[in-house]
């Protein structure tokens, strides 16, 4: 017990910090009820995703710019591939942009490596060649999405047995988000592979003295932030019904969720669920910013601070652990 | 005994560059035995050990374990191959507990259990993170872990150092079965008691070669650090004339350093420096030397005691602090102190830059003349002045001198100036450091290379495990008191003090 | 005595040629907007005339500025993605304050939000030590929510481009962009800094090694917050050329800009790993981006394989710059 709160001390207090911020909205909102919740739900998945696709490789011991606009290109590249075509054919869509971004981030991984190029520079030309090809493949926000794509995520999940006031709280979009995260991390976390990730972010050397290939694990951890970026591109399908060509703002979200998480920018430290709460947490700040009835351009500044001194907290935690 | 050795490595050469870490290294190592691998700093010894452990590749040269030729390409190859490194930074991952680590290198668990009771850490958690783990007790585990896989061979670097004497005990009790065991492990170490006691032979590098197998026997000693200093043993003379002396010997100490501690690296070290002389400080690697420059240049805070400038106590905060207290660090990697894409007068006149109020513009032509002044003192080859990166070594490291001549600093710490450059320039750098202190400059000078002490050097101050162990006057400091000196051994002592030297001294300061 | 030199080995023409690249890169670079110009007159013949010629240098003005913001901060090491919010807010809140101000007061406000972000970026990035790719984006984010919010306050009073601005950023005269009076002084500025004064060679020797920078004295936090003001507010400059030139006021006037100023820098021969480069290959970075530009435009390629194309030039040059300094 005592290694758990060790270990898991900050996603704990993450935790009770979101049950606070619940607290919170509901005292400033005495109304908000299970809808509400699974719209945040909702507007958390890509968000979601995308910090999943920015923890791996900053576990790693990387940083992925190319986040953003990956999700961007896997995003319209379904929405184009589905656009008027037949339900059945979103089912051949859906694992093909799954192996696109596992492609693409594999590429990102094999051009570090080979080039040496630094992660940075590598990951921000991808961000570049990325945006241009979503913009080939969709010229501005159009497509579409097969029906039961969009009824994935959206309602609740009825379980018999259980009274509807508590199947109202459980949202379709969260049980996608655990069942995708969940179905790559769980077994990643327990192989050799998932080790070998948080020993190159660790230590580089102590990995590769300890018998671990950096390079390989290195293009494989940029591979899964490919494949997860890929889930928030088709969660932000999913829930537009359309793919747009310009990315959101999903990068800086990312590194501050990742950072608020509990994963050192470093690398080898964190897990997936800090990263994930603090996703929930920023989102519903932003909840009860609105809520509180200020104008949402300020909002966007509140949140853009929030995340900027995040980041600064982080890069501060991180200079003195080194020192 | 006819047996076969179980790791035969013959010719073994490594070039970085044009610099030959390694010329022509041999070791072999019979079933059973705990082989020594001994040699000065930069002799080759870690080179060797990265070649054997996959580490790096060599250029040239066979390995042959059990008899056959094999081909370490990376560690985990040397893993299958059955040899098993323990470095002397533990390569736990930090961040993984103990049992993910084991995990991560396929170490079977009980085995590791077993080992980590025997070496005398009854009360392992595996759940632990390594990076919580004191330093100790990690490079235990670090062992146990390396023997739970039963290597054929173990190659242990410096193992000892940093260990409580309680564990460092267990630690050489367990190495001792292992050799009884069949199996043979390559024990480096600068420590001769504890070669004494463990060892069946010794192989001896010297500039990159294998100069020498021996058995150890009492008395072994002498031989061994004649063989690490090769034939350079007759005595040179000192070379300095009283005129070079500084005429009016300073009321007061330039530098008075006091019971200064960095961490757990440098304990209560106290020296004086004066104006116009050279002090030398001698130490193997890693011994705390690296620290106390840091200290004195500001590049570091010292956890205690107390610097003094000319009377009067000092904290540095930032290396600007120093320089402004006319102290400038030359330090040993000429990487660490060029820009290495910038011209040699940018290199050497950055200091002139750094302050706030000299950003503006920059009178160009008293730059030019300070800075030829500064290189015409040096006399640095300016053929390849563009680009500092295209100087060769000896030149680069004048660049970083010319600098705090051309700033004109009252006192240098020079770090190993000499290291991999040609005699040419070396004999210059000598001369320079003599010239500095006829002028009443006061230099603080680390060497590894120990005939350099009695060409510079006034005084010497010697270092082990991060105590002072001595200061010499110079006429004293030949090679075998100044290596015996370096090892720990006391002053005068006769040749085979092997048991005499204290085995907790350097380590007593280090419990976890 | 020089027993030390390098002795003269006969050198293979591939590391020649690589050497001469490193030292004269400037060279190579006016050959490719020479083969780019007469791409293009071959495309469209006629096209090459003087009055394509002042407008090239019209458009290739701002982003060549911008550039010397990327150059200067990549010297370290660095970058300043807010670059394009910086003009953007300076141009907007300069057409907007106009309409009710004495131009001087208006002009003093619009370089306040650009002071204030370099402060915020150099703090960051100088103190904190977060990368500045990270620090400067999370500026720009905040800043453009900024400028939302000042929009809507200043909706009713609508926006106007000061005369000056408009007869600096198109006018042309005696077939020279007026905009060359502005920045032929400030590009001697810059060379002149990075050239010949304390701080231009404090910036190479931070970017090239900040260890070494430390043992001679020098604090860095102060080379890099007045590094990251200086860019900001040659941004804030730029984006009151641009409201001139573009003559209409947007929250995303000069966001397509940031994009192209990093190309710009990076072909220039500036390395994103610091230490090296020069404000003199930029200018003629930012000239072949924009003649590129033209070229891609005459072509029909869409904005998509433009971006495609900028991120293939930004990896392919900085790969093989550290081929060539990884060969000496």
């Amino acid at each position: 017990m005592s290694h758990f709160l060790r270990r898991q001390g900050w996603v704990t207090g993450l935790f009770a910090l979101l049950i606070v911020l619940f607290i919170a909205t509901k005292l400033i909102q005495p109304g908000y009820g299970s809808g509400d919740f699974g719209s945040l739900a909702r507007a958390v998945l890509p968000y979601a995703f995308a910090v999943a696709a920015q923890t791996v490789v900053v576990i790693a011991g990387g940083i992925d710019l190319s986040v953003a606009a990956m999700m961007a290109l896997t995003s319209v590249t379904a929405a184009s591939m589905m656009a008027g075509a037949s339900e059945e054919y979103a089912l051949f869509v859906v694992p093909f942009v799954l192996a696109m971004g596992f492609v693409l981030g594999a590429l990102n991984g094999l051009l570090i490596v080979v080039t040496r190029v630094p992660d940075i520079v590598v990951t921000l030309a991808m961000l570049f060649v990325l945006q241009g090809a979503a913009l080939l493949v969709l010229g501005a926000p159009g497509g579409g999405a097969a029906e039961w794509l969009k009824a994935m995520i959206s309602g609740t999940v009825p379980i018999p047995g259980l009274p509807d006031t508590i199947d109202a709280w459980l949202p379709k979009a969260l049980l996608v988000l655990v069942v995708c995260l969940c179905i790559v991390w769980i077994p990643l976390r327990r192989s050799r592979l998932g080790l070998s990730i948080y020993a190159i972010g660790s230590s580089e050397l102590a990995a590769f003295r300890s018998g671990v290939p950096v390079a390989r694990t290195r293009i494989i951890a940029y591979a899964l932030s490919g494949l997860f970026a890929a889930m928030g591109g088709l969660a932000l399908t999913m829930s537009t019904g359309i793919g747009a060509p310009i990315p959101g703002p999903y990068l800086l979200a990312s590194v501050a969720a990742v950072v608020l998480g509990g994963v050192a920018l470093g690398g080898g430290k964190g897990g997936l669920l800090g990263p994930i709460v603090a996703v929930f947490v920023l989102r519903l700040v932003r909840t009860d910013l609105t809520l509180l009835a200020i104008d949402p351009n300020v909002t966007a500044i509140i949140e853009g601070l929030i995340m900027v001194a995040v980041v600064m907290f982080g890069a501060f935690i991180t200079m003195r652990g080194r020192q | 005994m006819t047996t076969s050795p179980l790791l035969d490595a013959s010719g073994v050469a490594k070039n970085y560059g044009a610099v030959a870490a390694l010329r022509n290294a041999s070791l072999s190592v019979l079933p059973g035995e705990v082989h020594a691998l001994m040699g000065a700093n930069g002799a080759g010894k870690s080179t060797l050990v990265k070649i054997l452990t996959g580490a790096i590749q060599a250029n040239a040269g066979r390995i042959l374990i059990r008899g056959e030729a094999r081909d370490i390409r990376s560690p985990a190859a040397a893993r299958r191959a059955g040899l098993l490194p323990v470095y002397q930074e533990p390569s736990l991952i930090p961040d993984l507990d103990v049992l993910s680590n084991l995990r991560l290198t396929g170490t079977p668990v009980e085995p590791f259990r077993a080992w980590v009771r025997e070496l005398g850490i009854p009360d392992l958690d595996l759940r632990d993170t390594a990076r919580d783990i004191p330093l100790a007790v990690l490079r235990v585990l670090d062992l146990a872990r390396a023997l739970a896989v039963e290597p054929d061979v173990l190659l242990l670097d410096e193992m000892t150092a940093a260990l409580p004497a309680n564990l460092a005990e267990k630690v050489l009790e367990v190495v001792r079965r292992q050799g009884d065991a069949g199996r043979a492990v390559i024990f480096i170490s600068h420590r001769f008691v504890e070669i004494a006691a463990l060892c069946d032979r010794a192989t001896v590098l010297r500039d990159g070669e294998t100069v020498g197998v021996v058995d150890i026997v009492p008395g072994i000693e002498e031989k061994i650090v004649e063989l690490m200093l090769g034939t350079r043993i007759v005595k040179t003379q000192v070379a300095r004339s009283a005129s070079e002396k500084a005429a009016v010997t300073p009321a007061r100490p330039r530098i008075t350093v006091h019971s200064l501690r960095v961490g757990t690296k440098l304990s209560d070290i106290s020296f004086d420096l004066w104006d116009g002389e050279v002090a030398g400080v001698v130490a193997l690697e890693g011994q705390g030397q690296d620290e106390l420059f840091a200290a004195l240049a500001g590049s570091i805070k010292p956890s205690g005691g107390t610097i003094e400038v000319d009377g009067s106590p000092v904290k540095f905060a930032h290396p600007i602090d120093a320089i402004r207290a006319g102290i400038a660090y030359v330090p040993g990697d000429r990487s660490e102190a060029l820009a290495m894409q910038r011209s040699v007068r940018e290199n050497i006149a950055l200091p002139f830059s750094a302050a706030l109020r000299n950003w503006g513009p920059i009178a160009m032509r008293k730059e030019r003349a300070t800075v030829a002044s500064a290189i015409q003192r040096l006399q640095i080859d300016t053929r390849a002045q563009g680009e500092v990166q295209r100087l060769s070594g000896g030149n680069q490291q004048k660049v970083t001198i010319a600098r705090w001549i051309a700033a004109d600093a009252r006192t240098i710490l020079c770090f190993d100036p000499t290291r991999g450059i040609d005699v040419g320039t070396k004999q210059e750098i000598y001369k320079l450091l003599r010239e500095l202190a006829g002028h009443g400059k006061s230099v603080l000078f680390y060497t590894s290379e120990l005939e350099e002490v009695q060409r510079v050097c006034d005084r010497v101050i010697v270092i082990f495990g991060g105590r002072l162990v001595d200061i010499f006057p110079v006429e004293e400091a030949d090679e075998p008191a100044l290596m015996r000196a370096a090892y720990g051994l006391p002053r005068g002592a006769k040749a085979d003090v092997g048991i005499l030297a204290d085995p907790q001294s350097p380590s007593s300061g280090t419990i976890p | 005595m020089s027993s030390t030199a390098i002795t003269p080995a006969p050198v293979p023409l591939g590391r020649r040629l690589k050497r001469f690249m490193a030292d004269r890169p400037l060279i190579p670079l006016v050959i490719l907007l020479v083969i780019l110009v007469v791409i293009l007159q071959i495309l469209r013949p006629g096209i090459v005339n003087e009055r394509w010629i002042a407008n090239t240098i019209k458009f290739a003005i701002p982003l060549a500025i911008l550039a010397g913001c990327q150059t200067m901060t990549m010297l370290t090491g660095g970058i300043d993605l807010s670059v394009g919010t910086v003009a953007t807010m300076s141009a907007f809140i300069m057409a907007t304050q106009v309409v009710n101000q004495d131009p001087a007061v208006a002009f003093l406000l619009a370089m306040m939000p650009a002071v204030l972000i370099g402060l915020v970026n150099g703090i960051g990035v100088g103190v904190f030590r977060v990368h500045p790719l990270i620090m400067t984006l999370g500026t720009s984010l905040i800043g453009t929510g900024c400028l939302q919010v000042y929009q809507r306050t200043v909706i009713a009073s609508g926006a106007k481009i000061p005369d000056f601005l408009a007869w600096l950023g198109t006018g042309v005269t005696y077939g020279f962009p007026n905009a060359l009076l502005l920045f032929v002084p400030l590009a001697a500025l810059i060379i002149f800094t990075l050239a010949r004064t304390g701080f231009g060679r404090l910036l190479y020797a931070v970017g090239d090694n900040e260890r070494a920078t430390r043992l001679s004295g020098v604090q860095y936090w102060q080379v890099i917050t007045a590094l990251y003001i200086t860019s900001s507010v040659l941004a804030g400059i730029t984006g009151l050329l641009y409201i001139g030139l573009i003559k209409a006021p947007s929250l995303s006037l000069a966001e397509p800009l940031v994009l192209p100023s990093v190309a710009a820098a990076v072909i220039g021969g500036t390395s994103i790993f610091g230490g090296r480069g020069g404000y003199t290959g930029t200018i003629i970075g930012a000239l072949i981006l924009t003649v590129l530009t033209t070229l891609l435009t005459i072509l029909q390629m869409p904005e998509g394989a433009r971006r495609i194309l900028f991120g293939l030039i930004v990896l392919f040059v900085t790969a093989a710059y550290l081929r060539i300094v990884e060969e000496r």
